[in-house]
């Protein structure tokens, strides 16, 4: 089987898609001629043409506004914010507009659309290239928001997402887009083309939205990650040698809630790990949510670990990442409470 | 450089206020047929004029005069009158019902009535509309069943949105309708979307865009501007300008720019201004508008020039901050009362018949109420099950929701 970059695997899931259904167009800043400063629609537009693929202006109420009324035309627009962090301008057409629309309604009109961003951190983005905004979405009624950490996933999840006929948020982990990253920041980065998840099969396959994925089987505590946390998690497992569970959520909502309860009721512990910061979090509902449906199997506090409650900062970035070691001394401490 | 003193904060202000005497001498309004008729493929630089006059066709003679004259045959101009007289009832039978407690809340179109009369005349089948709250005369003129806007309004168990919406926020993707927000000015960008897709389709459907004077100045107004701008797109973008944004002076919103329609200009969107009170301008315009988008001429922006009459809504009490008897001083009239004396000089209209039409009218509003509060009023009779809250949200409904629902008890 290929092996590719998740680069090359959102590329590819769009090129599928696009030569699928003339109704998938893809259009943001740079999408088009230039192939996006990512490259992830390289040479879509040589392909499908400007009216499949194409530039927008800079103005991202506009690329998610008009995508929701080609949407309601009957399209299926992929657009892209260049980065998660530049996602509010357009937060109004999302919440209020997108996500209500077929609500609203009753059916009348809906949204099919996928909205493309590149998220997280760890790249000494600062501020303003490495935000992790999901719980801004989750907490939105008639979104789903997908994070996928790997390029197998990244493809069969964003062919879904397209095909799926509501708005979905897909946030793509910019550090992983290369490569799988573990928070190890001194040691050398290693290729998708070294990692079985970077095999990424050709042609049509999905991933169905609201499944988590167990990456590692364990008995003694369960730790929920999505995107880059899902290697820092493995990291700190291996380095702590602690029999841990890793649930890969990869969609946030619609949660897939019978999962994780499967394992907590088994573990009997559990360790939340985000980049995003920690106050209001995604990590607040999953804990809240392992605590209702736990309770009585729980041997130990729930424990978060996340980026701290502050801007992500330039300098201080692997001091703000929550690496291998904050997550392993998590891990010990939830393992003798 | 000289001393320029201490620098002043500009905040601009009505003419006259409560208690004051209604002054429009402000308001230039050119004869009728006086403005020229552009071909529609004019070079848009060209016609910077329209921007800062007024199209008119009906002069104060009940005449249609000039180059925007003769679209319209009796016919078309008796079925104009028929909605707008029937806008104006519905609305007030409706303003009543909410007085009444028979619904939460109402908007009027007292005074703006032949804007979204005459527009939906101007549009093909298949078009689509992205209106405001106030432009419920696409519907009426489409035929589309008043029953139905009551049911909505009342939130009944016939109410096709469920009650899950505010009164007024119709939708109707049959009737080229699209389904009203609250949230000002998103539609725009979403018209020229829709209006991008028809294109990108090799269709030959084409978008309106409407927005208020006052949601001018919401940040979508400039992103429909700049992607219809860069992508000609098929869509005709509406600015009713009634002078009014709740309690907010027109002057707020344009500041400087002259006009509403002037705004357009530095876009290279062809840009026209035109009597809001007068049903053949209005159509005029429009369909020279509709003729362009779909001629894959691009986009025209329209400025309707017209008043707000009533109040801005159920919920506000515009004696607060404009005098009580403006709307009787607007130099441009009332819609209702000009198209009447136009058709009574064809020839086709009388007083007589005018008042039978009204009394008609009123006959057929109230039969309608009637079966619309058969299906129930908002605290009264009929009403959407509580399990309609939780449905529709998605097309499936994912496992939290379901949960949600087992706990509501639905």
């Amino acid at each position: 089987m290929p092996r590719r970059t998740m680069i090359e695997a959102i590329r590819d899931a769009m090129d599928v898609s696009m030569g699928r259904d003339d109704k998938v167009v893809v259009y943001g800043e740079d999408v088009g001629f230039f192939g996006g400063v990512f490259r992830c629609t390289q040479g879509l537009q040589a392909k499908y043409g400007k009216s499949r693929c194409f530039d927008a202006p800079i103005n991202e109420s506009g690329i998610v506004g008009s995508a929701i009324g080609m949407a309601a035309y009957g399209l299926k627009p992929c657009v892209e914010i260049q980065f998660a962090d530049y996602m509010y301008p357009a937060y109004d057409q999302l919440t209020q507009e997108a996500a209500r629309l077929r609500y609203r309604s009753n059916g009348d009109f809906t949204c099919p659309i996928v909205v493309r961003m590149p998220t997280g951190g760890g790249i000494f983005g600062g501020q303003t290239h490495s935000q992790s905004p999901e719980a801004l979405f989750t907490h939105v009624s008639g979104l789903k928001t997908v994070v996928p950490s790997n390029p197998h996933d990244a493809k069969g999840l964003l062919i879904a997402a397209i095909e799926d006929p509501d708005p979905v948020i897909f946030l793509e982990p910019k550090r992983l887009y290369n490569g799988p990253f573990d928070g190890h920041h001194d040691r050398p980065v290693t290729p998708w083309s070294k990692h079985e998840l970077g095999e990424v099969a050709d042609g049509h396959y999905t991933i169905p939205l609201g499944k988590a994925a167990i990456r590692r089987t364990g008995s003694a505590i369960t730790v929920l990650a999505y995107g880059t946390m899902v290697y820092v998690a493995q990291a700190a497992v291996e380095e702590t040698g602690i029999d841990a569970e890793i649930i890969d959520l990869r969609t946030l909502l619609p949660l897939d809630l019978d999962t994780i309860v499967a394992s907590v009721k088994k573990t009997g512990r559990c360790v939340i790990v985000h980049e995003a910061t920690l106050t209001s979090g995604f990590g607040a509902e999953l804990s809240a949510l392992v605590q209702e449906n736990c309770f009585y199997h729980l041997e130990a506090p729930v424990a978060r670990v996340a980026g701290w409650d502050t801007p992500y900062p330039h300098a201080q970035e692997w001091d703000y990442f929550p690496g291998p070691a904050r997550v392993g001394r998590a891990l010990l401490e939830t393992m003798e409470a | 450089m000289a001393d320029a003193g201490m620098l002043r904060f500009h905040v601009p202000e009505p003419e006259v206020r409560p208690g004051g005497t209604p002054d429009f001498s402000n308001v230039t309004v050119p004869k009728a047929g006086s403005v020229p008729r552009p071909e529609i493929d004019v070079d848009p630089r060209t016609i910077r004029d329209l921007a800062f006059s007024i199209i008119r066709v009906l002069n104060r003679n009940g005449e249609a005069v000039g180059p925007w004259a003769g679209l319209l045959s009796d016919d078309e101009l008796l079925a104009g009158l028929r909605h707008m007289m029937t806008l104006r009832t519905f609305d007030a039978r409706m303003q009543m019902a909410q007085r009444q407690g028979k619904t939460s809340f109402y908007m009027q179109h007292l005074g703006e009535e032949a804007v979204s009369c005459a527009f939906r005349k101007a549009l093909s089948p298949g078009d689509m509309n992205f209106p405001t709250y106030r432009q419920a005369g696409l519907l009426i003129a489409d035929g589309y069943p008043m029953v139905t806007m009551m049911n909505q309004i009342y939130s009944n168990e016939a109410d096709p949105l469920k009650g899950r919406q505010l009164p007024i926020m119709y939708s109707s993707k049959e009737h080229g309708f699209f389904s009203i927000s609250g949230n000002l000015a998103t539609q725009y960008i979403q018209a020229v979307g829709w209006a991008m897709a028809s294109a990108i389709s090799n269709d030959s459907r084409i978008a309106a865009g409407w927005i208020g004077d006052g949601s001018t100045a919401e940040s979508d107004f400039h992103s429909a501007l700049v992607f219809a701008s860069t992508y000609k797109a098929p869509v005709v973008l509406n600015v009713v300008n009634n002078q009014w944004a709740i309690s907010t002076f027109q002057g707020i919103a344009r500041g400087g720019s002259g006009t509403f329609a002037a705004r357009g200009l530095g876009f290279g969107i062809p840009s026209l201004r035109v009597d809001g009170n007068d049903y053949l301008a209005v159509h005029a315009v429009a369909k020279w508008a509709a003729e362009r988008a779909r001629s894959n001429l691009g986009p025209t922006l329209v400025e309707y020039v017209t008043y707000r009459a009533g109040a801005h809504s159920s919920s506000d009490d515009p004696s607060a901050y404009r005098p009580k008897t403006e709307s009787d001083a607007w130099p441009l009239g009332d819609p209702i009362v000009r198209l009447k004396n136009h058709l009574i000089r064809l020839g086709v209209w009388s007083d007589e018949r005018h008042a039978q039409a009204e009394a008609e009218i009123l006959d057929t509003v109230i039969a309608a109420q009637k079966e619309a509060e058969s299906h129930g009023t908002l605290h009264a009779g009929g009403k959407p099950s509580t399990r309609d809250m939780f449905e529709g949200l998605y097309a499936e409904m994912p496992p939290h929701l379901r949960r949600q629902r087992q706990q509501a008890g639905v």
